[in-house]
């Protein structure tokens, strides 16, 4: 009964997509994985490649900062100079591409791995920093945990930890936008898990119902904490869940961020120019754990993630911008070590800053004007920290 | 008997009563090959397979409303939801369906499943990994609530809540999830709900809390003991049904009561205890009950420990009450 069940689970709707499948494989896949930038940084097809030298290199800088800044902070997690974090090592392509490609004012909504394009909209790295220290100088004011910034001067959106419910807010700002006449594609980010939430079928349903401009970028990484991809969906493409909402669907290697890039700018203009939502299906690979509370050995071989080093974005980009000439092994030294500096002074000006925000900025905010309740509650806690200061002692509680 | 952590005695009571029940099925986010992100249901998937710890996709509503359906068909499912904060996707299951799935068939149907969730702060969780949402299911008629504080409880009570016929949701207090350690019998035998327990006999003031506020409220009892002050302490461990007279039967000797709990004070379980016992011992009371609560605010990330009614604040509030 075992092998019968297992049987009719390949039988299922096409065959399961092999992750690794090499673009455009087999005639008639009404979903190929598009490419622009083969594992070696070769081009095929140069008409496709519309990003110049100045951005390219932008993008790379763009890429290597997301990376040693996780890398970083992953390390500062484990020295408890943050509580938590949660990285995008691996997935710099499937991010940073699809936000490069959009227009400066159009909204970002944010899953809790696409801090990098916070950054890349402008961030300041010390608020970013400081919002996971929780300080006093946090944009968050030390409300959220680490990762769950927002920056409101790029138009990026608050950070939640509910997965998908950003997807239907990025639909109301688009429907919102075209009542008021002002051109703005939104671009929402979730992954393979978020398929399955309920926010993912209504915000594709209402977008495509209302032919509304936005685009949905999963993050198809291989893995929902411990669920891989296709215990997640029986589908063998997240792209081809796009066909039954009626809207556009398009896979797209998440690893090459030329090809990311080009997908979205298409989709973008197809958007603007009234043609609708897109389902953008970017496959990339979640390298670590889920986070800093993770440890993926407790069900995931290591033997799995090995395929995908070779695949790794930034060395892809690296190569390509070598074989152009536009970098060469000096200057790869160089942006890391630039970057490795941007990191360490940003550090040291979020680190100066007071640890823990004011007593009173724990009641500001549930409200524009804090109710009778929050004041009368300030001052309680206020007089009881007074009376015995382990209120406030974050050592107490593990006393 | 063993000594267990919380966390170990939860798998001991799911180990035991599926090895007992055929039944008993486990579903939800991560549970199987894993064993849960806490590692509560660690190895159940290796000893009754995958038909019987499920990891499911990941949508709470999907997982509550299967069970619901595998309950009517005749199984015992215990779902869990990750983190109480992630059930708000699920009320729509919870609230309109399970709870009232009885009542609305004129008693034709029942669902009896358990719904496992970690639940409360104290962990740098933040908003969403940090929330104790006892009272929106206590104010939902048709469900039973239970929060255990101790190993032996949570056990015994997770045993009970399988058994019951009626839905419950059981809240584990992830905060003490290691942290609190005890002897917890080997077997089967499970503890009735809806009776409180006495920790801490005394005279002065009652202090009432559940889950990881009562160890706090343990604490602020011990510290208040060296300062002359005699306090009874009562972990209710099951809020629905509550155990009504144990509280009014001590507060009537006492007079005096704080109810302790991390939940927004606001609609909190407390008010309902306040008010409970304000009806029935008005006359025996020496001082207002007061409540040690968390704040009208979302649960915060920094200043957690602020928000959070640990031993201090629930001392402070010991303090004031007898010195009405
Ligand atoms: C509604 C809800 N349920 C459960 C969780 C716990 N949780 C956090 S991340 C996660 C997996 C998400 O996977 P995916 O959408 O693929 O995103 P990824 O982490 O791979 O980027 C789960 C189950 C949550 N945050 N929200
Ligand atoms: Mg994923």
């Amino acid at each position: 009964m075992r092998a019968e069940r297992e049987a009719a689970r390949v039988e299922r709707v096409g065959a399961p997509a092999s992750r690794e499948s090499a673009p455009g494989t087999g005639a008639g896949d009404p979903f190929p994985l598009e490419r622009v930038v083969d594992e070696d940084g070769l081009v095929a097809d140069e008409s496709r490649v519309l990003l110049a030298g100045e951005e390219l290199l932008r993008l790379h800088r763009a890429m290597v900062l997301d990376r040693a800044l996780d890398e970083r902070m992953i390390t500062l997690q484990r020295q408890g100079r943050i509580g938590f974090y949660v990285g995008a090592i691996g997935e710099e392509a499937a991010v940073l591409g699809a936000a490069a490609a959009m227009a400066p004012t159009d909204w970002i909504f944010p899953c809790y791995r696409e801090h990098g394009a916070a950054l890349l909209r402008g961030m300041p790295l010390a608020a970013f920093l400081c919002d996971l220290l929780g300080n006093a100088a946090a944009p968050g004011k030390g409300r959220q945990m680490p990762c769950h910034e927002a920056w409101r001067p790029a138009r990026y959106a608050s950070v939640s930890s509910p997965i998908g419910t950003q997807i239907s807010h990025a639909v109301g700002a688009a429907w919102a936008a075209r009542i008021q006449g002002e051109e703005m594609v939104p671009l929402v980010y979730f992954g393979d898990g978020a398929t399955s939430s309920g926010e993912f079928h209504v915000g594709l349903n209402f977008a495509a119902v209302r032919h509304l401009p936005v685009i949905f970028a999963c993050r198809n990484n291989g893995w929902a904490i411990s669920l891989p991809t296709d215990r997640q969906t029986a589908a063998a493409t997240v792209a081809q869940k796009a066909v039954a909402y009626g809207m556009l669907g398009v896979r797209v290697d998440g690893n090459d961020v030329v090809a990311v890039h080009a997908a979205t700018r298409r989709a973008r203009a197809r958007a603007a120019a009234g043609g609708g939502p897109t389902l953008l299906d970017l496959v990339t690979y979640r390298m670590e754990g889920h986070s800093t509370s993770d440890d993926p050995r407790a069900y995931r071989a290591a033997a799995v993630v090995e395929p995908w080093r070779r695949r790794d974005p930034i060395e892809r980009l690296r190569r390509l911008l070598l074989r152009r000439g536009l970098l060469d092994d000096a200057g790869v030294e160089r942006v890391r070590a630039e970057v490795a500096a941007e990191i360490q002074v940003a550090l040291a000006e979020a680190e100066a800053r007071p640890p823990r925000p004011p007593l009173e900025s724990l009641f500001e905010d549930v409200y524009a004007e804090p109710l009778r309740q929050q004041r009368e509650q300030l001052a309680e806690l206020a007089g009881a920290v007074a009376a015995d200061p382990r209120v406030a002692d974050p050592r107490h509680a593990d006393a | 008997m063993a000594a267990l952590n919380l966390l170990q005695a939860v798998n001991d009571a799911l180990r035991t009563e599926m090895r007992r029940d055929p039944r008993v099925v486990v579903l939800g986010e991560d549970v199987g090959r894993f064993g849960g992100v806490f590692r509560a249901t660690a190895g159940l998937q290796a000893e009754f397979g995958e038909e019987r710890v499920v990891d499911t996709p990941l949508a709470e509503g999907g997982i509550v409303g299967a069970a619901l359906g595998m309950a009517l068909q005749g199984l015992r499912p215990v779902p869990e939801i990750q983190f109480a904060d992630f059930a708000f996707p699920a009320f729509d299951q919870i609230l309109s369906e399970v709870a009232k799935y009885r009542y609305r068939s004129g008693g034709q149907f029942a669902c009896p499943l358990v719904i496992r969730m970690p639940y409360g702060g104290g962990i740098h969780g933040g908003h969403y990994h940090s929330q104790s949402p006892e009272a929106h299911f206590i104010h939902t008629a048709g469900l039973k609530v239970v929060v255990p504080a101790t190993p032996r409880d949570a056990k015994g009570l997770l045993l009970a809540a399988i058994r019951d016929p009626d839905p419950v949701v059981f809240l584990e207090p992830k905060r003490v999830y290691r942290a609190a350690r005890g002897e917890v019998p080997e077997g089967d035998e499970a503890l009735p709900l809806g009776q409180a327990v006495v920790t801490r006999p005394g005279t002065q003031v009652t202090v009432v809390a559940w889950g990881a506020m009562w160890h706090e409220a343990d604490r602020a009892a011990r510290e208040a003991a060296a300062e002359g002050i005699d306090c009874e302490v009562i972990d209710l461990r099951s809020l629905q049904p509550l155990d009504l007279d144990t509280l009014v039967a001590s507060v009537d000797r006492t007079g005096r009561l704080v109810v302790v709990h991390e939940a927004p004070r606001t609609c909190g379980f407390g008010a309902e205890l306040v008010a409970l016992t304000q009806e029935r011992c008005f006359l025996r009371l020496e001082a207002p009950a007061v409540r040690v609560t968390g704040f009208d605010t979302p649960f915060p990330y920094t200043l957690e420990n602020e928000y959070l009614p640990r031993a201090p604040r629930i001392l402070d509030a010991i303090r004031r009450t007898v010195r009405f």
